[in-house]
Order: C-alpha cells, then structure tokens, then sequence
C-alpha cells in the first residue's frame, strides 16, 4: 500500500515538474503570437521597414539578412564544428585532441558579446567597415565549440563494429569516416547542426558592431546588413508605441524562421529507407 | 614451403597493452578448405584470425610478431597495403553487422561503393546474395532498409557483404553465435558450397559446428596452439589430454 502511494506521489510530482517546465514556453509562445499576430501581413515579410510615423512597412530586408549571416556562419562553422568533432572522436586521445577540447569547453563559455568584440576588433577594423561578413565569422566562432563537442559525442556513439565492417571491407580509413561512421551519425549531427544554427539566428549582441542593421536590401558580404534580432532590439527601444508592436510581430517573425529551418533539416535528413 | 597452402602462419605471437594473446602459433591452411579454430573464450582464437587480414593492428597498444603469409606472400611485407589486403581476405563477425543506414542492396555493394568503385551492381547483388542463400528471401524488398531483417538475415547479409568484393579467403569469427538454429544450419551449408571457390577460416564455440563444417581443426588454449590436425582426428583421436578434455566437455 505504501509503496503504491509512493508511486502515486512521485508521478504526480513529476507530472507537476513537467506542467511547471511547461509555463514559460507557454506564457512566452503566447505573450509573442498575441503581441505579435496583428502586426502580420503578406507586407511585412516582403517590405522595407517603414520610416517613423508612416504606416505599413516591414522586415523583409532584416529576414534576408538573418538567413545571409546565418547561412555565412553555417558554410564557416558547419564544417570545421562538424570536421573538428569527427577528428576528436576518431584520433582525439592524444595531447592535442584534449588542447582543442579543453579549448572548446573554454570558447563555449565565452560570452557572445566577448565574440561580437573580437569579430569586430579583427574583421570589421581590418576591412574598415560593418559587413555581414564579419556578423557571420562571429556567430560561425560562437557555433564551432558546441557543434564540435555534440559531434564528438555523436560520433562516439557508432557502434565500432560498423567501423570494424567497413575496415574488413578494404574501405580506407578516411573514407570509413567520412562514409560510414558520420553518415551514420549524420541524424543527430543534424538535430546540433539546427540547435546551434537556431541558436545564432537569436543573437543579438554579436551583431550589434559587426552587421550592424541596413534599412534597405543588401546582398553584399561586405556591407552592413539587417537582421531579425537587431531590428528587434531597435524597435523595442525605441519610443514609439508603434515600432513596440512591430518588435513583437518581427519576434514573431523569427520564432517562425527558426521553426521552419528545424523542420526543414529535420525532413532533409530523415531517412527514406523503409 | 608447400605451394597449395593459402594461408601460412609462422612463429606469430600477438599482443594486447598488457596481454600476450597468441604465443608462438605455427599452422597452414590448405587452399580450398575450411579451417575451424576451437577453445575457449579468451584462448586468442579471434586474435588470431584477425592477424590474417590485419584488423588486429587497428586496436590501440596491439603488436604481433612472426610471419603471416597469404599465396606466400608475408603480409607485413613493406609493398603490402592492408586496406589492398581486407580486399582479398573478407571478413564476417560474431554479431551481424550491415549498415544501418543503407538498404539491402547498397549493404551488398558497399565494399564497391564506399571504395568509389562503380559497375554492373544489380548483377554483383543477385549473385552475392544467390551465393549467400539470401536472395529469395529479399529479392522484392532490396530497397529495405537492412535493419528490417531478421538476425539471421543480416547474417547472411554480411556475408553476401563480404561476397560481393571476391576475396580469395574468408574469416568468420563466430558467426553464428547468435543466431537460432535454422538460420545457423544454412549458415553452415553456405559454408560447405563456398568451399569450392574459398578458402575459409571459422571460429567457433561450437564443437558440432566445427565437426561438421571443417575439414581441419586447431585447438587454442591460453594463447597457445595445443593441437592442429584433420578434423576427423582432432575429435575421434586426439595425441593431447587437453583437446580431448575439451571436445569431450572435461573443461572449458
């Protein structure tokens, strides 16, 4: 009798911890979609924002440019993350594989505004301006020490008796990497790939001085460039009631981006085998 | 050295960081038969075959000594490529082992396909799993993912796997350790008609396994090769106390 009591108690108190877990994500998925939904139209993913005191208007320059600086930081961080985890994971019980661990764990602490500092200290005084270049070279070095370390973990976690049949094949040892044992792990690694990537399209504070913000659409790495999470801060700061309602649509805005980028990579590197 | 012995070990001796596996083995293989390695767990049975297609290198702090020579050939010869070699001396494991993420078909070329090889596969796949008795089985479904076959199955995947890169030699180390008894029958029937076209090198556990499959039998016990002899003697007529209390189940 007690025992089943017990049992009782502790599901409910774990139900309890989940609903408790569950407020936040709630409150705030349903703060940003109320806020948020009116300020929505077909314009304004399209749009120019509008200067003040003019109706309408939108983000759609700031959309692109998050996908730009993102998809920069992706084609930097995505490999060397990916290619230093898979290095640590293979060959990474020497001396070295624990200085480049050990300096993961210490970059992966880094706050991101330290980053936005070093990226503009190195790429935007070099190049002597604001450039979504250097917006995404700062969010590429906030990605590389966690995609690094979750792809170790992943790639740890392959059966070395897949690595043992493949070798037994006369398949070499580069290839058994790169073809066997990362494409086995290539689900999860896709799962950190889109947690990190999710991760640097809500960055604001590294973008600040290295993109900076554009009122107009650009398509050049070396200009200033807008982003979702920029054009956010600006508009909540600013003192109009006006551009409040648009922080919150283009929040809005972003937590639909980085849903449907996840749902995306999720569908790409899902399985077609039956 | 007699010219129609595959597989010539000479003076091996293996070890482990700390463990010395395999102590002074001597012994050949015939071409065209099947060689069954019997003892009990831990003797250097699986070490021992794995020196053959030097997979035993690959684990960290191995080392081995002496001469393993494949056609004559020493394998630790300067010009001899390992990765050249698992090409002719396939390999086939205690637990079934395809590609998770491959289907059916792939599995069977992989060997080919992950080497960036390409050529007639659908011909390559119906012959290696015709040989591996699996193709009437999965003809229908080649495009399955690997996983959605039965133990045995996979089994005889990783067989049709090994197949498919025409070795000269096959290692089975356990290979039907975990499989029922239906599924271990074709196994070993697969064995006798490789026979013609290989040489085959089977570990195994089980001592009516290897009556039945082999033509010669090595006894290992703590490293060391107690007896080597036609299969027929090793269990009706064993010269040593240890393999006959083995083979009659004393020990081990």
């Amino acid at each position: 009798m007690r025992r089943r009591i017990t049992n009782w108690v502790m599901t409910g108190l774990c139900g309890l911890a989940l609903l408790v877990a569950l407020v936040p994500l709630g409150s705030l998925l349903w703060l940003v979609i109320s806020h948020g939904l009116a300020g929505l139209s077909p314009d304004f993913f399209t749009a120019l924002p509008a200067p003040v005191g003019e109706t309408g208007g939108g983000v759609g320059n700031a959309i692109v440019g998050t996908l730009y600086i993102v998809g920069i930081a992706c084609a930097v961080g995505v490999p060397l993350g990916v290619g230093a985890g898979v290095y640590l994971a293979e060959r990474g019980d020497t001396r070295l594989g624990d200085a480049v661990r050990f300096t993961a764990e210490v970059l992966s602490g880094v706050p991101s505004i330290v980053v936005g500092i070093v990226a503009y200290g190195l790429v935007v005084l070099s190049m002597r301006r604001f450039s979504a270049l250097a917006g995404g070279m700062a969010l590429a070095v906030l990605m590389v020490p966690t995609l690094a370390r979750s792809t170790e973990e992943l790639v740890r976690l392959v059966p070395g008796t897949l690595r043992e049949a493949s070798l037994a094949l006369g398949v070499s040892q580069w290839r058994t990497s790169l073809m066997v044992v990362l494409r086995t792990a290539l689900g999860g690694i896709m799962t950190a790939i889109l947690l990190a990537v999710a991760r640097a399209a809500g960055e604001t504070a590294p973008l600040l001085f290295t993109s900076l913000n554009n009122q107009y659409w650009n398509w050049r790495a070396d200009q200033p460039t807008a982003s979702l999470t920029v054009q956010i801060f600006n508009y909540a700061v600013a003192p109009y009631q006006d551009w409040h309602d648009k922080a919150w649509s283009a929040a809005l805005v972003l937590l639909l981006l980085v849903g449907a980028l996840s749902l995306a990579g999720r569908l790409a590197s899902r399985s077609r085998l039956r | 050295m007699i010219a129609d012995n595959k597989i010539e070990v000479r003076g091996l001796d293996a070890w482990f960081r700390g463990t010395h596996a395999l102590r002074d083995v001597s012994l050949s293989v015939p071409r065209n038969t099947v060689l069954a390695i019997i003892g009990p767990s831990g003797c250097g049975k699986s070490t021992f075959v794995r020196c053959i297609n030097r997979m035993h290198e690959l684990v960290p702090g191995a080392r081995q000594a002496g001469k393993v020579l494949v056609d004559g050939q020493d394998l630790h010869a300067r010009r001899v490529d390992p990765v050249d070699l698992r090409r002719r001396v396939g390999m086939v494991f205690q637990r079934p082992n395809p590609f998770p993420t491959l289907s059916i078909q792939d599995n069977v070329v992989a060997g080919l396909k992950l080497n960036g090889i390409r050529g007639n596969s659908a011909e390559l796949v119906e012959k290696s799993l015709r040989q591996a008795a699996l193709w009437d089985e999965v003809k229908d479904r080649l495009q399955h993912s690997a996983l959605s076959l039965s133990g045995g199955q996979q089994q005889r995947l990783c067989i049709a796997r090994a197949l498919a890169i025409g070795p000269e030699v096959l290692l089975m180390d356990e290979p039907a350790s975990a499989l029922d008894p239906i599924a271990t029958a074709k196994i070993e029937e697969l064995i006798h008609e490789l026979r013609a076209s290989l040489t085959i090198v089977i570990v195994t556990h089980n001592m009516q396994q290897a009556a039945r499959v082999s033509d010669a039998t090595a006894f290992f016990y703590l490293g060391e090769l107690v007896e080597h002899g036609s299969t027929e003697q090793i269990f009706t007529n064993p010269k040593e106390p240890r393999t006959e209390d083995y083979v009659t189940g004393k020990f081990g």
